[in-house]
């Protein structure tokens, strides 16, 4: 079998398509830095999760370090159990404060880890202790509509 | 009395058609192992259906890519949120418009071209000659077609939704001046490789096996007359728009659930 110019066009074909498949894979999404490495599970307990979901980002300093996994409702507590894979490079204290943020303002929402000072450091299976729940718009807005009331009702 | 015999005899003849129909899927890959063996055959299919489509696909898939640009931005800017215009582009061409319209403009470009040439070899009763030669003519010309059909449709698609996202760029970035590093890095932090790219090349890939199967299925049905073949084409055309997007939702349905 000899070569044509038909291999040539077709070769271009398929070297071009995997091109594209491989543009859309590394920058389109960014399958290089979501690396599937080794991680370890912890899980936080949270009053209210607000909009916060599965896949959704675990930053600590703005930096992603981790993935919500699940996402459960505890039955005895009346919690929201959230899983968490925390990158394996990464050790946190042991009183690291967890906070459901949002990323700008109809963003979408992530875990904070802010960094506590403890020396002993988080392990697998470990569960968060200090967190603060998602900020609900409606519920900061009554508060300030009630303190502003009662502040009216001081002044008379 | 009479128009409930025609509505049988309608209901009954679409339904022999679909069984010869599977019948002949099953015989193609049965068969195809010689178009395997004799890779060629396929080869040259691939060149006339995915080299020559290739020139459609990166045109449309660039105007696509910047209409939603300029659609997108126009929206979005509402909400004063344009920053998201890398996701609502790349989102869009990845999950849905790259497979499906690509698949469309294949099912216009090659499988009327696919139909036609096997109608006309049957028409001119090449077919019926190779069957005299004992070569078979679905392992010798349907199912090179069939496969190069196949492979190149995933391909084409993957091209079509990276061309469309270089028109959303050149759009949204250059002409409108969107920040290019949200534009770029939103995208990122949001398409996920597996949830929406290789969802994506599933279906470009389950659209494939459609086009072809319904193109070189029509070709070898078609009646051996100029008028049958010419029937066949658009036939051709229809039913694989009409099956691709039935597909599409199904897939869908199955795919993005939305956790």
């Amino acid at each position: 079998m000899s070569r044509t110019s038909l291999d040539l066009w077709v070769g271009f074909f398929v070297a071009v398509g995997l091109g594209a498949l491989l543009f859309l894979a590394l920058k389109v999404g960014n399958l290089a830095s979501s690396s599937s490495g080794d991680t370890y599970a912890i899980q936080a307990k949270f009053d209210n999760i607000g909009g916060l979901k599965v896949r959704g980002a675990v930053k600590s300093a703005g930096v992603v370090v981790g993935r919500v996994t699940e996402i459960r409702f505890d039955p005895e507590a009346y919690l929201a159990l959230v899983t968490i894979q925390v990158d394996a490079r990464y050790k946190f204290p042991r009183d690291t404060f967890a906070t459901i943020n949002t990323s700008g303002l109809l963003g979408e929402q992530y875990i904070g880890f802010e960094v506590g000072g403890d020396t002993e450091m988080l392990k697998a299976g470990d569960t968060i202790k200090k967190t603060q729940s998602a900020v609900v718009l409606e519920k900061l807005i009554s508060q300030f509509m009630f303190n502003k009331a009662a502040e009216d009702g001081g002044k008379k | 009395m009479r128009a409930l015999r025609d509505l049988g005899q309608r209901v009954t003849a679409r339904i022999w058609r679909l069984g010869y129909a599977s019948r002949f899927f099953l015989a193609i890959l049965m068969y195809s192992g010689t178009s395997l063996r004799r890779l060629h055959l396929t080869i040259r299919e691939i060149y006339f259906t995915g080299v020559l489509s290739l020139i459609i696909i990166l045109v449309s898939g660039l105007f696509v890519g910047m209409v939603l640009g300029l659609q997108g931005y126009d929206t979005l800017a509402r909400y004063g949120s344009t920053e998201a215009l890398g996701v609502l582009v790349s989102l869009s061409l990845v999950r849905e418009l790259g497979p499906v319209v690509a698949a469309l403009l294949f099912a216009s470009r090659a499988g009327s071209a696919i139909t036609a040439e096997i109608g006309m070899m049957k028409a001119t009763e090449q077919l019926s000659a190779m069957e005299m030669m004992a070569v078979d003519p679905i392992s010798r010309v349907v199912a090179p077609r069939f496969w190069g059909g196949v492979i190149s449709m995933p391909l084409l698609a993957a091209l079509f939704s990276a061309m469309g996202i270089f028109g959303g760029y050149l759009v949204g970035v250059q002409l409108i001046g969107v920040d290019e590093g949200s534009f770029w890095s939103q995208m990122q932090a949001s398409v996920d490789f597996r949830e929406d790219i290789l969802n994506g090349v599933i279906k470009s890939f389950v659209f494939g096996i459609i086009v072809s199967w319904v193109a070189v299925f029509e070709g070898y049905d078609a009646e051996p007359t100029a008028e049958g073949v010419s029937g066949a084409t658009t036939r051709t055309v229809v039913t694989s728009s009409l099956a691709i997007l039935a597909a599409d939702f199904i897939l869908t349905a199955f795919m993005f659930t939305g956790t």
